[in-house]
């Protein structure tokens, strides 16, 4: 109720901003970013340049769960939403262009490197769709049957290059390599037995490297894109052995992020631990005891330092790791349920997203210093503009 | 007092009835009595828990994502008693995680029954 009116009030502001001006000024789109509203089923533009909110768009559907990808030209998101919508938004002009209901469960979504098809992974039906980036006309349907006629949730889609897409069978464990560069006829690579219950996957920010964190056992499943025909090994593998896996109240997410330098950094599910491994043997590296369960584990852009948030009931905190000492060096309270963080370009500030505080939290990486403080219903994604120029986001 | 036979018969049907009808109502009174509602405040944080935790995997609307639904629908002709043992003690081999760290047998009670009404927020 508190953040309705609090919303209303925002957006009453926002439309007094408006009517004092004409044409609105020209601008680039570099500093911008997009955040998820997750129960009013609308998202924030942000200047993190300002760290203001420029403009709200609303009229989403389900975004309880979602996730958005970036034009290439950086003008639009598409908004991957829980009711299997994608929505098509202009961040410049603040306004909804384009939506399309396009399954009846939905879990996120990529955009290949061409920058002409939107795909969107879903539960139910399980699949992949490929859509025209420009019309959210239906390209292909891909669903993810395996060989026992078995539907599977799809987890884990990431771009790679060559219009090329990588993702995850939840339920059969397989990974799938899609060819889209004939969109409406694109070609599938499957690679099964990878692992049980492949939960969430990532493509290393040079498209070479696709890893699928599993569920059902500890260790990872990495495919060498260079190198396709050597199939899909297990990396770090028994990681949580001699321990008891603890319940998991939140699967963690996996994004290229979480390489950095030398290393990847990787949650280990059900372990109050981040696990390291040597991003060219993919051995074990390190251990680092954290405070709770990870769920993103995302490295500054600089790689020096990682952050990392917790599943509940340890939502509350966040810790930084120090990477050349690979120890924990801070732990902040910046609000309740921290769902999301994210980085501006070259680091200089983290986003975080307090679900249960209503509020946006802007912090220095420099000092630890909360720089601001913005209001946000019910908040999780936080997206940069940025990523319409990385692969894997 | 001495009735007609049929009037016997008729009020030993009459007590048999209201016997079962006594029996019938005192289950029903039992059934309710074993949903207790929390404290407004308790009541608000497991709907919030609900909500916004439970949705992590069902869905925000509880229309399901890795998790199954958990509609009034979906969990309609489903057994309450295991229901609510899955909602404390998880669902092995499966990604259902045991929430009787943070719930008592009662609460958890409380939010099957306001599932399976469709009363959940």
């Amino acid at each position: 109720m508190k953040a309705m009116t609090r919303l209303a009030a925002m957006a009453a502001g926002t439309a007094l901003l408006l009517a004092g001006c004409g044409t609105p000024a020209l601008r680039g789109s570099g500093d911008l970013g997009v955040v998820i509203e997750r129960a009013a089923g609308s998202v924030q533009v942000v200047s993190n340049s300002s760290n203001t909110m420029l403009s709200r768009v609303a009229g989403l559907g389900d975004l309880s769960h979602a996730s958005l990808v970036y034009s290439r030209d950086a003008r639009y998101v598409y908004v991957f939403g829980r009711d299997g919508g994608i929505s098509k938004v202009d961040i410049l002009a603040g306004k909804l262009v384009a939506r399309v209901l396009q399954a009846g469960n939905s879990i996120g979504g990529a955009i290949s490197s061409d920058g002409r098809i939107v795909a969107a992974q879903n539960y139910s039906p399980g699949g992949v769709k490929l859509f025209d980036a420009d019309t959210l006309a239906l390209l292909a349907d891909i669903p993810a049957v395996d060989d026992n006629g078995q539907p599977s949730k799809v987890v884990g889609l990431a771009d790679l290059p060559g219009n090329r897409f990588a993702f995850s069978l939840f339920e059969a464990g397989e990974i799938w390599v899609l060819d889209a560069a004939t969109p409406r006829a694109p070609q599938v690579t499957k690679y099964r037995n990878v692992g049980r219950n492949p939960y969430d996957g990532l493509a290393s920010s040079d498209g070479r490297y696709y890893i699928a964190g599993l569920y059902g056992e500890d260790g990872l499943a990495l495919l060498d894109t260079w190198q396709p025909q050597a199939g899909v090994r297990r990396i770090l593998g028994g990681y949580g052995q001699g321990q008891d896996k603890q319940p998991v109240y939140k699967m963690p997410h996996l994004r290229g992020w979480s390489l950095a330098g030398d290393y990847a950094f990787l949650p280990a599910i059900g372990h109050h631990e981040v696990l390291v491994a040597d991003n060219r043997s993919w051995r074990e590296a390190a251990r680092v005891p954290v405070y709770g369960q990870p769920v993103f584990v995302m490295a500054e852009p600089s790689g020096r330092r990682v952050w990392v948030n917790f599943a509940f009931p340890h939502n509350d905190t966040v810790q930084v790791i120090d990477v050349p000492t690979m120890q924990v060096i801070k732990t902040l309270k910046p609000g309740r349920a921290i769902l999301h963080m994210e980085f501006t370009a070259r680091g200089d500030a983290v986003w975080l997203s307090s679900r249960d505080d209503d509020k946006l939290v802007v912090i220095d990486t420099a000092t630890f210093q909360t720089r601001r403080e913005l209001p946000a219903a019910n908040p999780s994604g936080i997206f940069f503009s940025w990523r319409a120029g990385r692969m894997g986001m | 007092m001495k009735l007609p036979a049929c009037c016997r018969t008729l009020s030993a049907k009459c007590l048999l009835l209201a016997c079962c009808a006594a029996l019938f109502i005192s289950e029903a009174v039992h059934a309710d009595n074993a949903i207790v509602s929390p404290a407004p405040q308790r009541a608000a944080a497991l709907r919030h828990l609900l909500r916004e935790d439970c949705g992590a995997c069902h869905g925000l609307t509880l229309n399901g994502g890795l998790g199954s639904p958990l509609t009034a629908a979906a969990l309609a002709g489903k057994p309450a008693d295991s229901l609510v043992a899955t909602l404390l003690d998880g669902r092995p081999g499966s990604a259902m995680p045991p929430w009787r760290p943070f719930i008592s047998e009662a609460e958890a009670q409380w939010l099957i029954h306001q599932l399976q009404q469709g009363d959940a927020p």
